[in-house]
């Protein structure tokens, strides 16, 4: 019996002092995110975050913190401006961006996304170069990411008929399911090499299909339309079963004209303008 | 002493009784309207079967209310008054079991064998509705019982081979019997290859073998007291299914049971029976022998029940009643997975059930009363509350797709209401029978996820706001018998309400390969049924005795439009000869053209059809033990045909040749029968 006791009292604090082992360390800023890298200067450190710890190709939500090589304190007061820049053989271009911000109710953690549009490869690498500002100084850093070719296309540059190019890429589902999922995408226009601007209310009708299954479709599936509010295209996707899905398109403008993309007919098993999935 | 007094009066009623039920089938006013009785006593019976070794199926396809849907030679669905599964009550001992498969290619009837049945009463309608709701009827399947007369050991070894397919049949029973105690077991082996259609056309993929063990143990605790337990494992392997796309490498049932009966309890309280039971069920589909296929796919289910049931019988001057109290809960789960011939794309995977449980429990009451032997009023009522539940969230969110609203459970309640009433004058008997029913819809058709019927090439989905199927029946019934003749002509109708059925959506693509489009679950406003059925029996000599059979249906929606799966015009035929222990038998067995087909559900027209069998059989004494020895020749002709009910228009055997073999042993004195 008196064992029993014991042991009761030594599992109810162990409990107890794991869960204020919790309480007494500051709430996470970083919560479920996992650091991709650092860059450093002679006065700061910043981290760099995503949610699967590493940047790939296509759409990524980027989260940032500055530390204080000294005191080993994070900024809160900081303003970024960041230029992702691809380094090719014969020439330089950035990729579509969002500003950074703070995210709200974090303290110390900032965000913005970065939409890569090809990969590197042996000789051609991505660099990221981050201004900030904080205490009344501003500083510089930058060091080259990894950007790898992903399996399937998360993101597509096409040109339509109106001549401009355009760049689509799959923001949500992250992880897909066999559900009605909330489908958004980015998309954007290349107005110059250093330029990439969003496009307001254009039109993208969808039709996912599985092309190792007779091309299959998908019912009640929702055409993606522009939100103002994060200045990307809404839409729904259902997908009915797991495996791989092409996402046929057809981008329309304001007008509704399509741009790029064919519908998907028995003649005409795809799209020329796609995004996938596979889970 | 006083006790084995007792106990020898109990065995002397039980045994009269027992020669009173053989008898019945011959006596004016056994058959009550509606509800045929196979046979009683064990199934396999030399006397009354022309192959006694048959399959179940083709037990219950001797019943003219019974048409089996064949999607191969083996587990072929029963229906009952043109309807099928899940408008039926199908239960072993009042148990129920539900099917694995979401191409229901195991009725629950495939789970069990003739070697361990003693009875199949087909009830139509709302006679049927006993152990639970149901439309179109009920198959209960009666496991045999025994008693505590008799003691010591008997048994049997019974042995069949058939030409057509090679099925070897092997099966063994043994019982002992203690005046306090008994246990029996039997056991029962089938083998067969792949048949051959009439005009010696082999049908590919028609193999099967089964597997089926079961025991029963009994005690009695004391002379109104007893307890049975018993469990049925079956279990099939390599069965073919030429009708459908893919296979069954395995499918399994393990069936357990335990019963107490009161028996003359008080004077008003006849018998009190309760049973717990517990089933479960694997069914593994998959298409890995089929030669080409456009993607590989296995789709394995698997179901479980736990139920139990109480069941009062009282009588008490003219009135004889029933209670009985029921209720299980039950599980279904079944999955598809695809390999993409890209092996390093993701498998991909759906939930084709999507783990559902269904709670039921309700309760029967059924008074009939007596005057004078003359006047018989039954009437009858039951309630039940049902519930679904999907279990699984990945599954709820597949069929949220389709219904963004639907919550994971959905209560109902279903009610039924019987009464039909009897007069007897003469060698006349009158019977009118009126039914009101109501019917949860079915796993599949609640919550099937693209379920690919190859019948009409659509993959189902199913519809969790479907409403209580209703049925509104009606039945008539009368019979003469004298001495040498007995005839006797029944009619039923339905008038269906919420007729649960798949309604083509052209907005769905389907998802099956080849498919033609994707139905989804609907209720057709209305839809009229109609079953009629003429019998008549003589025996212008005790040596001689000729039966035939006719039956009719009809099934059309408030369109006019046919329903599927009615049959046509049928009869069956038989010429017997008996002289001493040799039996002779001719019958035809045939079927009109189908005229009557619903195209819209892949029907066409089966034209019409008749086969000749022949069967001959011998009984020797040898000693107290019996050798039965039973030949025969089924389509004579070798006729190639299919009927109304065969799946995608699979032909049926050719001729066959059989011969059955059983040998009797027995401690026990032999009664003549
Ligand atoms: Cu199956």
């Amino acid at each position: 019996m008196k064992r029993i006791i014991v042991m009761a009292v030594a599992i109810v604090s162990i409990f107890t002092y794991a869960c204020k082992k919790e309480e007494t360390t500051p709430v996470s800023e970083t919560a479920g995110l996992k650091k991709v890298q650092e860059m450093a200067n002679d006065t700061n450190t910043v981290e760099i975050y995503t949610t699967s710890g590493a940047l790939q190709l296509g759409y990524n939500d980027v989260y940032l913190r500055i530390r204080d090589n000294a005191t080993s304190e994070y900024a809160k007061d900081a303003a970024f401006d960041w230029m992702p820049l691809m380094h090719m053989m014969s020439m330089t271009h950035a990729c579509p961006k969002s500003q950074v911000q703070k995210v709200a109710g974090k303290e110390t953690l900032y965000k913005g996304y970065l939409v890569f549009q090809m990969p590197e490869n042996a000789s051609e690498r991505w660099t990221l170069q981050l201004k900030y500002q904080t205490g009344g100084n501003s500083f510089t850093v930058e060091d080259t990411v990894a950007v790898p070719n992903s399996t399937r296309k998360r993101v597509t540059v096409v040109t339509g008929t109106d001549s401009k190019k355009y760049i689509i890429a799959l923001v949500s589902p992250e992880t897909p399911q066999v559900a009605v999922n909330d489908f958004k995408v980015g998309l954007f226009t290349m107005e110059n090499k250093m330029s990439f601007p969003v496009v307001k209310n254009f039109a993208i009708d969808i039709d996912p299909r599985m092309p190792s299954m007779g091309n299959h479709g998908s019912p009640n599936n929702e055409n993606l339309s522009y939100q103002s509010a994060d200045s990307l295209y809404h839409g729904k996707l259902s997908l009915t079963m797991t495996g791989y899905w092409k996402i046929n398109m057809m981008l329309k403008n304001a007008d509704s004209d399509v741009l790029k993309g064919e519908a998907v007919t028995e003649e005409n098993e795809a799209s020329s303008l796609f995004l996938e999935v596979e889970f | 002493m006083r006790r084995i007094g007792i106990m020898l009066w109990i065995c002397l009623l039980s045994a009269g009784f027992a020669g009173a039920q053989d008898t019945l089938p011959d006596s004016l006013f056994s058959v009550k309207l509606g509800e045929v009785v196979v046979s009683s006593k064990p199934l396999i019976n030399y006397n009354k079967q022309s192959k006694p070794l048959s399959t179940l199926e083709e037990y219950l396809e001797q019943t003219s209310r019974v048409s089996m849907v064949k999607r191969g030679n083996y587990a072929w669905e029963p229906m009952v008054n043109s309807m099928s599964s899940e408008r039926l009550n199908v239960t072993i001992d009042g148990m129920h079991i539900f099917g694995a498969c979401t191409d229901k290619m195991d009725p629950i009837t495939s789970y069990v064998d003739v070697s361990n049945l003693s009875e199949i009463s087909v009830s139509s309608g709302q006679q049927g509705a006993e152990y639970g709701p149901t439309i179109g009827g009920a198959i209960d399947l009666s496991r045999t019982k025994h008693d505590f007369c008799n003691p010591g050991w008997s048994g049997s070894v019974d042995m069949g081979y058939e030409s057509n397919a090679n099925l070897f049949t092997a099966g063994a029973a043994v019982k002992y019997i203690h005046s306090r105690f008994f246990a029996a077991v039997d056991f029962m082996y089938r083998d067969a290859g792949n048949y051959k259609a009439g005009k010696r056309i082999t049908v590919p993929f028609s193999q099967y073998t089964k597997y089926n063990l079961s025991s029963t143990l009994g005690w009695k605790l004391n002379d109104n007291n007893t307890m049975v337990a018993s469990v049925i494992f079956d279990r099939a392997k390599d069965v073919g299914y030429p009708a459908l796309p893919m296979d069954v490498s395995r499918a399994r049932a393990a069936i357990a049971s335990v019963q107490h009966l009161v028996e003359n309890i008080a004077p008003v309280l006849r018998s009190w029976e309760t049973k717990l039971y517990y089933n479960n069920v694997l069914h593994e589909m998959d298409d890995t022998k089929r030669p080409v296929v456009p993607i590989h796919m296995d789709m394995p289910g698997w179901t479980s029940t736990y139920g139990m049931y109480s069941k009062i019988k009282a009588e008490k001057g003219r009135h004889d009643m029933t209670f009985n109290l029921n209720a299980y809960y039950n599980q279904s789960k079944a999955e598809m997975t695809m390999y993409p011939k890209d092996t390093a794309e993701q498998i991909m995977f759906m939930y084709t059930w999507p783990d559902v449980r269904t709670t039921y429990a309700g309760v029967f009451a059924q008074d009939r009363i007596t005057w004078n032997q003359q006047h018989i009023l039954q009437y009858s009522a039951s309630a039940g509350f049902h519930r679904n539940t999907v279990a699984d969230d990945f599954g709820l969110n597949s069929l949220r797709i389709f219904y963004p609203e639907m919550n994971a459970g959905k209560n109902r309640v279903v009610l039924g209401a019987n009464t039909s009433y009897t007069y007897r004058r003469k060698n006349m008997e009158y019977n009118v029978a009126a039914g009101y029913g109501q019917r949860a819809p079915s796993v599949s058709e609640g919550y099937g996820f693209y379920l690919f019927n190859s019948f009409d090439r659509y993959d189902y989905i199913g519809n969790p706001n479907l409403k209580n199927e209703q049925s509104i029946e009606a039945e008539a019934g009368i019979t003469y018998k004298i001495s040498k003749l007995k005839t006797q002509a029944t009619v039923s109708y339905f008038h269906i309400l919420n007729y649960i059925i798949g309604i083509p959506n052209p907005d769905v693509l389907p998802m099956t390969i080849g498919a033609s489009g994707v139905r989804e679950y609907k209720s057709l406003s209305a839809v009229n049924m109609v079953n009629a059925e003429w019998s008549v029996e003589y025996k212008p000599h005790p040596s001689w005795k000729t039966k035939a059979a006719l039956t009719y249906s009809y099934g059309q929606d408030k369109q006019r439009q046919n329903l599927p799966l009615i049959r046509p015009f049928s009869f069956r035929m038989s010429l017997a000869y008996r002289i001493k222990s040799l039996e002779l038998e001719l019958a035809v067995d045939g079927a009109a053209k189908q005229k009557a087909y619903s195209k819209a559900y892949g029907e066409d027209l089966t034209p019409a059809y008749a086969v000749l069998n022949f069967s001959a059989g011998y009984m020797f004494f040898i000693e107290d033990h019996r050798l039965y020895l039973r030949a025969g020749v089924e389509n004579i002709a070798d006729t190639y045909y299919s009927t109304f009910s065969d799946w995608n228009n699979i032909p049926r055997r050719g001729r066959n040749f059989y011969v059955n073999i059983s040998f009797a042993f027995d401690k026990k004195k032999v009664v003549k029968e």
